[in-house]
Parts: structure tokens; sequence; C-alpha cells
């Protein structure tokens, strides 16, 4: 016993290195509500230089949390998105609108969870789910905008996310795209922080290991919002990179950047394949 | 002593391990069975407790208990700062004496459920959850 | 009452007599276990759900005490016998006095 006090301090040191373990993802299959099969490992896009296949980040669960995502009354993702179908229909704001008077069934919007971001034709900018519900909020409804990560705005985000589930990722990354899409990627390949860490280095270099008890993805966002057990509730795409840059000991850039817009672009195009999963659940 | 790198490391991961698990609040875990069975002895046998063997987060924790014939069931987690859980009593028109919730779990510890059948009688069965923390920290 | 609790109860519409269904139950509470600390390093105080009562036609099928160890978003699963058609209750007691109830009818035919 005393040999191992007197090197227990140093193993704890080597214990915080990545240690091949689990080296992939499991073989499981995700079909929600025993019908709708998911797309959880598809090539590569062409774009993916050092990626032969992506997989999404349910094939790295356990299998105790995957279950939380193969039916919709298991996902207490579910209670968030009632409530957001019911602020759909809700009039708010001095214009007297609400979501439904303008865009009438949400099921209208199936599809658009797939292939956002996009550029904005007229502005020519960059824009996320959530700048389209907030202009529609400030705009047309003339009501108060909502705060970027609150469960108002991620709620709806889901509920609009999920009239695409079960389609393809396809976000467009050529054209007006291209230097969004550009600025992304080298972000996604820029070390950060004290611990100089890139998104690459945990999520392409290292996806199958575990970082300490942690089983490591790919870090794919096809399933955001997702509710995250840890936090119990939905968890916005720009607060999970800013986790992630947090947690590298790096000054992080805010939720709803253009930074964080440029690189969910990126992100979101390595997914580019996998289905839809809105709203997922994980750990 | 000579150890090979390899050996270093294993032996200092077991102590890390064991430095790592919470000590358990043993005296209200044992005040809080008492208060249950009322001071009486806990069989085993009857009595299923399905628990993750780890958990990826102690915040939301899958379990299901289940006592054919209990009257109601209790569930602990002996490494909580308050070890109490939850009791589930069973009515006359519960088709089993059987139940899932989720549970938040500080840390490693024991999940321990107790039954008090319809003789009077207690059952315990107990199972390690191990808690994993996330990769950064975070 | 604590603000946007909404229940979410799963029971199928139709049975037959004295079958075993299967009953699923979430309700949206924060579950604040009085655990916690907030910024200035105050105690946030406790403010769970502490029971929930599930009834079939005036009967009890379960009766479950709740403490600050359960997730937020409580969630349980059970086995229910239908004995004839009629009107399962859902009623969830909160710490601040506040009750939620929901209700499911179910047809035996």
């Amino acid at each position: 016993m005393r040999k191992t006090i007197a090197i227990s301090s140093g193993a704890m040191a080597l214990c915080l290195l990545v240690t091949p373990a689990l080296a992939e993802p499991d073989e499981d299959q995700l079909v929600i509500n025993g019908d709708l099969e998911m797309i959880t490992e598809a090539d590569a896009p062409d774009h993916l230089e050092y990626i032969s296949t992506i997989y999404s980040g349910w094939r790295f669960r356990t299998d105790d949390t995957q279950a939380f995502q193969m039916d919709d009354f298991d996902n207490p993702a579910m209670l968030t998105v009632d409530k957001a179908a019911d602020a759909y229909s809700t009039v708010e704001g001095d214009a007297g609108e609400s979501c439904a008077s303008c865009h009438g069934d949400v099921e209208s919007f199936a599809g658009l969870g797939a292939t956002m971001p996009k550029v904005d034709e007229e502005t020519g900018k960059l824009v996320v789910m959530e700048d389209l519900i907030n202009e529609c909020r400030t705009e047309r409804m003339q009501a108060d905008a909502w705060t970027w990560s609150g469960q108002d705005m991620q709620g709806m985000v889901a509920h609009i996310g999920l009239q695409s589930r079960g389609m393809p990722v396809n976000v467009a990354i050529d054209g007006p795209a291209e230097p969004f899409w550009q600025q992304g990627k080298d972000m996604y390949y820029t070390r950060f922080g004290q611990l100089e860490l890139s998104c690459a280095n945990c999520h392409e270099d290292n996806y199958g290991n575990m970082i300490r008890a942690d089983h490591l993805s790919q870090g794919q966002t096809n399933g955001f919002p997702v509710y995250r057990l840890k936090q119990a509730k939905l968890i916005s795409r720009h607060n999970r990179f800013r986790g992630c840059i947090r947690d590298t000991r790096a000054e992080t850039f805010a939720e709803g950047s253009d930074e964080f817009r440029a690189l969910e672009l990126y992100v979101q195009s390595r997914g580019n394949g996998l289905s839809v999963e809105t709203p997922a659940v994980r750990q | 002593m000579n150890f090979t790198r390899r050996e270093t490391l294993f032996v200092g991961m077991g102590a890390v391990a064991m430095a790592a698990l919470p000590v358990p609040a043993l005296a209200s875990v044992e005040d809080a069975i008492a208060a249950f069975t009322g001071g009486a002895e806990t069989g085993s046998g009857g009595i299923t407790l399905s628990t993750p063997e780890i958990a990826e987060n102690g915040n939301t924790v899958p379990v299901e208990v289940s006592a054919p014939g209990a009257v109601s069931i209790m569930l602990l987690a002996a490494g909580n700062p308050n070890p109490d859980v939850g009791t589930f009593n069973f009515g006359p028109l519960a088709a089993s004496q059987k139940a899932s919730t989720r549970i938040r779990l500080a840390g490693t510890q024991d999940v321990i459920a107790i039954a008090k059948m319809a003789d009077g009688t207690f059952m315990r069965a107990s199972n390690e959850v191990k808690v994993t923390i996330g990769g950064c920290g975070g | 009452m604590a603000e946007g609790v909404k229940p979410r109860v799963k029971v199928p519409k139709t049975a037959s007599a004295g079958e075993a269904v299967t009953i699923k139950t979430l309700i949206s509470h924060q579950m604040e276990s009085g655990q916690r600390k907030d910024g200035d390093g105050n105690v946030i105080p406790r403010s769970i759900i502490n029971r929930f009562v599930v009834d079939f036609n005036g009967q009890n099928v379960i009766d479950v005490t709740l403490e600050p160890a359960i997730s937020t978003n409580p969630y349980f699963e059970f086995e229910a016998i239908v004995p004839e058609s009629g009107e399962f209750t859902f009623t969830w007691y909160d710490d601040d006095g506040s009750v939620y109830e929901d209700k499911q009818t179910v047809d035996v035919s």
C-alpha cells in the first residue's frame, strides 16, 4: 500500500491523458418510436480530408443514455417542445401575431432544419435558426427577442428542427456560404486556450477514445438542440461550443457571435448525410 | 521496488479510483432503513433492482425496481448527502409491484431498494452504480 | 405555482377488462434539491414535487413519495389494471402547495 501512495500523484497526471480503450462507436441502430429509422453512420462528405466515416454522437453513448432518445415519451426534450408548440400558436407582441398566423402549421417548416445555417440572400449574412426566430419576433410580431440559450428559444429551435427529423443534414458550403464555411473551418483547426486544443484534437484525432471517463464522439451537431442529462435542459449549439472552448481554458466567443455562426455552419457540414435527430439526448 | 511504466499506471489508477469513492453516509442510511422497517431484519430475494453499471451522468440515472407481492418499495442512494430517494406505495389497481424512475447520484455509490412485503417481512437489494464525470471537468 | 409546469401522460385509449396496461408519466419541474448554491454562495431553497398519486375510478394504483434525489422533470413508469371503462387521474403535489392534475379516459371493449 505504501508504494501505491508514493506513486499515485504521478499516475494521476497520466490519467488526464487520452487513453486508448473502446476504440469505436458501437453497432447499435437508432430507431425512434419503433418506426423512424435514423442514419447514424454515413460516408464522410467529400470536403472532409481526414476521416472517411461520420457517426452520430448517439453511437458513442451507453445503452442507458441511448434509450432516452428511442421513444419520444422517454425523451425529456419533448416537454420543452410541447411548450414551444403552445407558444407557436400564441399571439404575442404589439402586432397581434403568432408564429402560426404567418406560417400556418409548423409542418410547413419540414426540411428547413436540415439546411440551416444558410446565407440570407438580401443581407448576405450567415443566419442560424435562432436568428430567424428572433427576427420574426422583433420585426413581425413586435415582441421581445428571446435570449439565445433560453428554453423558450431552444424549445422553438427544437420544435422547428423536429419537422426535419430523419432527413439527411444537407447544408450548403459553396457559393455565398463559402467564406463563412472557410472561417468556421479555420476555427475548427485552431488551437485555443491554455490547453492548446483545437476541436479537431478531440473530435477528429481521438473520437472513439476515452478522455478520462468520457467516450469522445465526433462532435456532430445533427441532434441539436440536445437535452443534456447533465444540465437537464435543452442545450444550444453555441452553448456547447462555448463549453468546449471554455474547457480548453480559453476566453470563449459569445453565443450568437458571428464566429459561432461560422463554426456552426462548418461543424454542421461535417455531418452532411447524417439524419437530423433534433431533439437528441446526450449525457 | 522497480515498476515498469505500465505497472505504475495501473497501481496509481487504483489509488485514484479508491480516493474518488465518496464516503457513504452510513448512519443516515441505516436510520432511513430502520424507519421504514421498524428495525425488522431484511431478507434477500424476491426483489429485483435494475440500474446501469455505469451512468454517463449522475444527474439522470434510470432505475427500475420490482418486488412481486410488495406493499411498498423504498429507494435509497447510500452516497448522496441525503440518502432518501423515494417510496412507491402500490394500490389495489397496481398490475405489478414494479416501477421505474430517474434519480440523481452524487457519485459512484450503492443504490438500495427495500421492499415491504404483504406479510410484513422486508427484502433488500443493492447495486453499485459507477458515475462518470465529463472529459474536460465540465 | 412553479412556472411552466406541464405534465405528459401516456396511457392506452382502449383496453380489455382486467388488462394490465403500462403507464408512463413525465412532468416539467426543476426539482430544486436544496443542495445547490447561487452565484453569491447562498443555498437555493428546496422546491420539489413531493408526492405523485395515480387513481382509477377512485381506486389507487400507485402513491409515490418523492425526495430531492428524483431527477429534474420527474419520470415514472408502472403498470395498472383496468377493470372497467373509466378515468385515470394523475396528481402531482408541489412543495409550494400547487397541485397539478391530468386525466385520461380508457374504454374497455
